[in-house]
């Protein structure tokens, strides 16, 4: 089992408890055992985060490892090492691989690969249908036992709203929510939003609608059961004010958004660039001012990546026949802290929507320094200047549409359950 | 410097006197008169063409056949950067076969036009033969090409520009020589 | 025929978009097409400007007239032309655009002309390769050789773009000729009035800076251009609009409509024209319309592409 670090001068910041202090921490036999100013560490494993911010390790509820199907584009084991990179402790992954994880077998061997990584907790999220075609619930009690923490189709919406209730109230009996993602039939054959740039290039659009139609229908359905439903990546300003409305009547709803969804517009696309090809696709001004506010108020519970990797093969292609996605877990950090330097957030919020709020949807351990919690730990330096080389991420993906771009804000040390998993400085 | 403080090397009178001596050796030279055809290289060797067959119109009372030759898509050293394209028509008149055809142009350098406008013609039929008629020869010639009528030999340096005026495309005659960096 | 800024012709080693070209470079390469429409009126329709240079017609979908006339073009100016038909070989066989682009650069052509389905495949395929790249049209993109042909149509009628009363007609939505001629139409300030139904018009048709209405009539009012766009037969099953008849009903350009427009308006279409659909026959056979000469210009205004971007010595 590990043994003791002991992290001293870091600016400790741990918004479920409220700490916010410079001040050390103490780990001991894989949990927060003790913080104040001055500690011993009596053996310990000392590391000086003087100048940097000691965080609870992200998590992140929305990733994409390929494994098992699409070994090359990325596996557990790389999915989990890009995670601690980016300082993220727990991610969870869709059940889109191949094999499908709709049954409680697919789910043991992400759980068993998962540890073996020795990485970032790697927790699997059960197909909500079979196959993911929509026609027939998965055997969500028996991934439940195996391991998932909740159940998807993402990827894919389950348009069927007969079968997305059904799926909400079986998956209820486990205390799972369903995630939903929301794009209904509108959107097929779309590649990029539909607007200004599908309009001047003659690209298929995505209209915003297909995104707001389903996430009011399931607020609607969560309304009249009483059952939670997460919105996978919002987008757009119609989603964000349902969501916004649905939570002042005090409904189960909660959602998440992804960095680029709150950092870049569809005017990108002007260049064809498929690393700015993903789904939901990149909106306009109006919806990322809308998304901004969603987050500030509180109506956005939680930052998620939607971690996309694909090979580069894949990817240098015409824009319309390249698939979906970009790689996110390295490049979280610096985006977010860039929401904290325009002031939209402060920088314990931003803390709060990598943390402890996306823990709190799913029931997820972690998130939190609380004494006694499990020792996951980021430890960031949050100016640090750096320009994105995708060659040298942990992911195997290469697919960002920050490539080239210098970010400020950079992930140094991860522990994970009291583990050093991710230190490339030696501290 | 304007080209107005720049004094001439041939006037419009020496231009006619030199224009008249071509016809009258071409006249000389080719005892089947009623065989030539004319036919004036672009830009300026058309208008030069038509005063010689005015000449001889003239002098013989015979209409020689007339033609006019653009040789731009033909040119081994053409040049695309930036410059608004100057083609212009070709029209040749009757078959060449067994005709002698005078090819016209103002200035003879370095020979690469009048090997276009050779390659050119000859697209459109054999002729006897052909000839060659400049207003000016400045030397320096690239490839073995000999006029057959000049108006005037000017030596010049490769640095040098000369430009032919004439009546009908700018409203005078007159040739002037200048330095390349001169404008 | 409106007159060139001299020394600003087209220098570009490429021919992507409309929206790249400048008023100038529009302007120069339609006075250069011009200058070649005589080239194809002499008797020997051949000239050697471009002798021992190789383009390719890298056609990714079907395309006849464009790829005939790049032809033509190409043999006109004594370049060697190649024809491939990548559907039918590489494509099929699972190579990627990019393997495609790469292996037939390798063969060193000086330009490869670009036809397919998706938006930007042109623009994509300049970023891979060092070999010249010329738009014969991607997707709903651009289709810049139309749109210059179509200008130079114009610029031989007409005496000048500036406040020019163009109306275009039919499939917004999915016409790469509609935007490349919007965009150039809009540098040289000619007056653009668009007309579709709804469900062919992008939801943001507000971008494109022209009146926008449903009634050809309104449209084609004092218009000295109507430019008419080939609808597809398989739009009817997206559920864009009804039936071919009803669509006839209200966009097709009759004589009706026709008094409407300025006595001296010229008719455009790009082909392959639907008799009786987006245009009726006395129209499309009358003396307003120019579709022939369209095609003519076709010829010309590649030449002339194909000439600036692959001719001469460039560096003098």
């Amino acid at each position: 089992m590990s043994s003791s670090i002991l992290i001293k001068n870091g600016h400790v910041i741990d918004p479920a408890s409220g700490l916010d202090e410079k001040t050390d921490l103490l780990i001991t036999n894989g949990k927060v055992a003790s913080i104040g100013d001055n500690q011993e560490g009596n053996g310990a494993k000392v590391i000086d985060a003087s100048g940097l911010i000691v965080s609870p390790g992200f998590v992140d509820l929305h990733v994409h490892f390929r494994e098992p199907g699409y070994e090359y584009k990325e596996t557990i084991k790389s999915g989990a090492m890009s995670a601690v990179a980016g300082g993220f402790s727990s991610v969870c992954c869709m059940a889109n691989t191949s094999p499908v994880n709709d049954n409680g077998t697919v789910t043991s061997e992400i759980v068993k690969k998962g540890l073996e990584a020795k990485a970032a907790r790697v927790y699997p999220i059960g197909a909500v249908s079979k196959n993911l075609d929509g026609k027939e619930l998965a055997e969500i009690g028996e991934m439940k036992e195996a391991g998932a923490v909740a159940i998807s189709d993402d990827g894919k919406c389950v348009l069927n709203p007969k079968m997305i209730r059904s799926a909400m109230e079986y998956a209820s009996m486990f205390g799972l929510t369903v995630i939903e993602h929301c794009e209904d039939e509108s959107a097929k054959d779309g590649v990029i939003n539909e607007g200004e740039v599908s309009a001047r290039f003659g690209i298929k659009g995505i209209p915003p609608t297909a995104e707001d139609s389903i996430a009011s229908r399931n607020i609607v359905i969560s309304a009249y059961t009483g059952l939670p439903t997460h919105l996978a990546h919002i987008s757009t300003k119609g989603t964000v004010d349902a969501v916004r409305l649905a939570k002042a009547k005090g409904l189960k709803v909660t959602c998440e958004v992804t960095p680029h969804h709150f950092t870049i517009t569809e005017d990108e696309l002007e260049s064809f660039d498929t690393n700015f090809k993903m789904n939901p696709p990149l909106r306009t001004k109006e919806d990322l001012k809308a998304i901004k506010e969603g987050l500030k108020d509180g109506t956005i519970d939680c930052i998620a990546t939607d971690h996309a990797p694909h090979a580069s093969w894949e990817k240098e292609v015409e824009l319309d026949k390249a698939p979906f996605g970009i790689v996110g877990l390295e490049t979280a950090l610096p985006l977010s802290l860039k929401l904290v330097e325009e002031g939209v957030i402060s920088l314990t919020q931003m803390i709060a929507l990598l943390t402890c709020r996306p823990s709190a949807i799913f029931n997820l351990p972690g998130g939190s320094l609380k004494k006694g919690s499990p020792a996951d730990i980021c430890i960031f330096d949050s100016q640090k200047k750096w320009i994105v080389e995708p060659e040298k991420f942990l992911s195997k993906g290469r697919n960002s549409p920050f490539n080239g771009k210098t970010l400020k804000g950079k992930n140094i040390v991860t522990i994970v359950d009291g583990n050093i998993v991710y230190n490339p400085a030696n501290l | 410097m304007s080209d107005q403080n720049i004094p001439p090397i041939m006037d419009s009178d020496d231009m006619e006197r030199s224009i008249m001596r071509i016809s009258h050796e071409i006249i000389e030279k080719n005892r089947n008169l009623s065989s030539i055809v004319l036919v004036g290289i672009h830009t300026r060797g058309v208008p030069i063409a038509k005063r010689i067959a005015n000449n001889i119109n003239k002098l013989k009372g015979l209409e020689v056949p007339f033609g006019e030759l653009d040789i731009t898509f033909y040119r081994d050293d053409f040049s695309t950067k930036g410059a608004i394209l100057n083609a212009a028509k070709t029209d040749i008149p009757s078959d060449l076969p067994g005709k002698t055809i005078i090819l016209v142009d103002d200035v003879l350098y370095t020979g690469r036009s009048i090997r276009a406008a050779v390659d050119h013609l000859l697209d459109y039929g054999r002729p006897a033969r052909v000839q060659l008629a400049v207003l000016l020869d400045r030397g320096h010639r690239e490839l073995p090409i000999r006029p057959d009528y000049v108006g005037k030999n000017i030596p010049t340096s490769k640095e040098q520009r000369i430009q032919v005026k004439l009546n009908e495309i700018d409203g005078k005659d007159c040739v002037l020589l200048t330095d390349a960096d001169s404008d | 025929m409106p007159t060139a800024t001299e020394e600003l012709n087209f220098t570009g080693k490429n021919l992507i978009r409309m929206a790249d070209l400048t008023a100038d470079e529009i302007r120069g390469l339609i006075n250069t097409g011009l200058r070649f429409k005589e080239v194809s009126e002499r008797e020997i329709k051949k000239v050697p400007a471009l002798r021992g240079k190789t383009i390719v017609n890298l056609f990714f979908e079907p395309s006849t007239r464009t790829r005939t006339s790049f032809e033509i073009a190409g043999k006109r100016l004594s370049a060697d032309v190649i024809n491939i038909s990548a559907s039918a070989s590489s494509i099929s066989k699972g190579e990627t655009f990019k393997d495609t682009i790469l292996n037939i650069s390798a063969m060193k052509p000086n330009a490869i002309v670009i036809r397919h389905s998706s938006p930007g495949a042109a623009l994509i395929a300049s970023q891979i390769t060092d070999c010249s790249i010329i738009n014969g049209g991607d997707g709903a993109h651009a289709h810049p050789t139309q749109a210059l042909l179509d200008l130079m149509t114009i610029a031989e009628k007409k005496k000048n773009f500036e406040n020019l009363n163009v109306t275009i007609v039919g499939d917004i939505l999915h016409s790469r000729v509609a935007r490349s001629n919007i965009n150039a139409l809009r540098s040289l300030n000619a007056n653009i009035t668009l007309c579709a139904p709804p469900t062919l018009m992008p939801p943001r048709s507000d971008v494109f800076g022209a009146k926008i209405t449903t009634d050809i009539k309104k449209a084609v009012k004092g218009a000295d251009v109507v430019m008419m766009l080939r609808i597809q037969q398989e739009r009817m099953g997206q559920g864009l609009f009804p039936s071919l008849r009803e669509y006839a009903r209200y966009f097709c350009l009759t004589p009706e409509v026709m008094k409407e427009t300025k006595d001296d308006v010229i008719i455009m279409h790009p082909g392959p024209i639907n008799r009786g659909v987006e245009i009726s026959s006395e129209v499309a056979d009358g003396n307003k319309a120019v579709i022939l000469y369209q095609v003519t210009h076709g010829v010309a205004m590649r030449m002339a592409v194909l000439y600036l971007i692959c001719g001469g010595t460039k560096d003098e």
